[in-house]
């Protein structure tokens, strides 16, 4: 919960925060809408695009998935340790584009409603802190979008949008900058593989 | 000593000792035992000192000295900071406060946490706020590093799986595990409005036993979230504690809009401030009049006061309003180690003092005897 910080000063007393923030206009040139976040500097037009076409993708991503399945032999083939470079580098730019991934290893698009959960500056992954503007922009970056605004928007366009209630883990960081795609397959085959086992 | 009359929550054996836990209580925090015997509670917010100086602590909660169930202590709020979360609740367990120790995942990572958590239930703190924390932008240091490993509800499952399935977030075991009863923050003002209830539901699977919620000054839009939230049948399962407080003056509501984080104040409000003769007077006559008709709305188990920097008029605002409908909130409540601190206070008083120049002396006598 919140509390204000520098409430007209009903004492004489100055806080740090204002002193900090008297501070702020003397610095040197700092960039506009700085925030302490590594963040592509793009607009947000793919992603909010991606929202609006969130059922679409789901679609797409379900038939990628199973295509990407029955590549399984071929991974096995190469490897999948070695596979993993070139897909690392083809998803991280795909998903670049359209969703500004930030490789976190653990894709959840499909319960987010096709807005990338770590775009939040907060990296919330359970849903919207409760900072959100009026006007559906972010509290740390007031030129976004909410990406939870628009994933409640892009949830509710798709077929499975209920997978947005699902609490989610926290990230694994262990997992950064690996391919989601190729584990999503190794633990589909994997899991394949055992159905007839138990039979 | 004083004896005060005989209070429901207080062990038989004798007033200065720790509760027996309750069945189907997961604390023996008397907050919980509040709240789930139906009673209206309040809690109130405790300004944490820029000062190392424990005096300090101990004279921002004697304000609220029998007028509230339970003191948050807040973890840095508004990203400013101020002395931790934990310190305070160290100081406020000591004297017999009931603290409820607020957790914002923005400073510290999941290791921490755990940490703190042990920690904090092994002082006998029986509350625990779980949040996410405001942007490091809105506070002193905006050039810190934001942590964010966990977020509020994966904070929620975590001390949770620690509670009832007594090991770490690793799987590792924990010998005793934190009896604690869990909350979490909502704010039914800011968008996406309709996502909020489900928010709140999801809250509530991840182990949200009571929720605090940002500051209320728009009823109607309350009573419209609580609505939906009836419909899904949440209140049955967690208690839910409105946000309340005064506003200093028109200006400063003002302010408060456009600088705080998530705090939705309708025009209407700051018309009224503006339009009063004593704008001081009027912004606690608003929030007694917030409280009178929040406390009516069926599934509202209390409220929680955010007096910040008029903190003395806490105890107003909570006796004008009548919300303790004449109940007397414990002022002290012991703490699971209180008879061993007291043992060794009584050693270290009646001990005779040993001043190092004398047992040098002595020493050096015995020597000489040699």
């Amino acid at each position: 919960m919140t509390a204000p910080n520098g409430q007209e000063s009903r004492r004489s007393t100055t806080t740090q925060a204002t002193l900090v923030h008297r501070a702020r206009a003397r610095f040197a040139y700092k960039p506009a809408d700085v925030s302490p976040h590594r963040r592509v500097q793009r607009p947000y037009a793919m992603r909010l695009w991606a929202v609006r076409h969130a059922r679409f993708l789901e679609w797409f991503y379900s038939r990628f998935a199973n295509f990407f399945l029955k590549l399984h032999p071929l991974w096995n083939a190469i490897g999948y340790s070695r596979a993993e470079k070139p897909v690392t580098f083809i998803e991280r730019q795909v998903k670049g584009l359209i969703f500004d991934c930030r490789m976190c290893g653990q894709c959840i698009l499909s319960s987010t409603g096709m807005s990338c959960p770590m775009n939040c500056p907060k990296q919330l992954r359970n849903g919207p802190c409760g900072g959100v503007r009026a006007n559906g922009n972010c509290e740390v970056e007031p030129d976004m979008p909410c990406v939870w605004v628009k994933a409640w928007e892009g949830a509710q366009r798709m077929r499975r949008g209920d997978a947005i209630l699902a609490v989610q883990k926290p990230v694994d960081q262990s997992l950064r900058e690996t391919s989601a795609w190729l584990r999503v397959t190794a633990l589909a085959a994997a899991e394949r593989a055992k159905i007839p086992a138990d039979q | 000593m004083t004896r005060e009359p005989r209070q429901q929550d207080e062990n038989p054996a004798g007033a200065d000792l720790p509760l027996d836990p309750l069945p189907g209580h997961s604390s023996r925090g008397r907050l919980e035992r509040i709240l789930r015997r139906g009673e209206f509670a309040v809690t109130a917010e405790l300004n944490p000192p820029d000062s190392a100086n424990a005096q300090d602590v101990y004279d921002r909660a004697a304000v609220f000295d029998g007028w509230v169930d339970g003191i948050n202590a807040v973890d840095a709020s508004g990203a400013n900071c101020h002395m931790s979360s934990i310190g305070i609740c160290a100081l406020l367990t000591r004297m017999g406060y009931a603290p409820i120790m607020q957790i914002a995942c923005r400073d510290r990572n999941r290791i921490a946490i755990q940490g703190d958590v042990l920690g904090a239930a092994a002082m006998g703190v029986a509350n625990i706020l779980c949040l996410t924390g405001d942007g490091v932008q809105a506070g002193d240091q905006p050039g810190s590093k934001p942590v964010c490993d966990l977020d509020s509800v994966s904070l929620l499952e975590t001390i949770r799986i620690m509670r009832d399935e007594a090991r770490f977030l690793s799987g590792r075991k924990l010998t005793t595990p934190p009896a604690l009863f869990l909350g979490a923050a909502i704010n039914p003002f800011a968008p996406p409005y309709e996502f909020r209830a489900l928010h709140f539901a999801k809250k509530i699977a991840a182990g949200a036993q009571f929720v605090q919620s940002q500051y209320c000054f728009d009823v109607p839009m309350l009573k419209e979230f609580m609505k939906r939230v009836r419909d899904m049948g949440l209140h049955e399962q967690c208690f839910i504690l409105i946000g309340v407080g005064p506003l200093a003056s028109s200006r400063s509501a003002r302010w408060i809009r456009n600088n705080v984080p998530g705090v939705h104040i309708p025009d209407a409000v700051i018309s009224r401030l503006a339009g009063a003769e004593n704008e001081k007077e009027e912004g606690k006559r608003l929030c007694i009049d917030i409280i009178n008709e929040v406390k009516e709305i069926e599934g509202i188990s209390g409220i929680h006061v955010m007096a910040y920097r008029q903190e003395e008029y806490v105890a107003e605002i909570v006796h004008e309003s009548g919300v303790l409908r004449g109940r007397k909130p414990w002022r002290r409540e012991p703490g699971p180690d209180d008879a061993l601190v007291a043992k060794r206070l009584d050693h270290i008083l009646e001990a005779p003092n040993e001043k190092p120049v004398e047992m040098v002396n002595k020493a050096i006598g015995h020597g000489m005897a040699d």
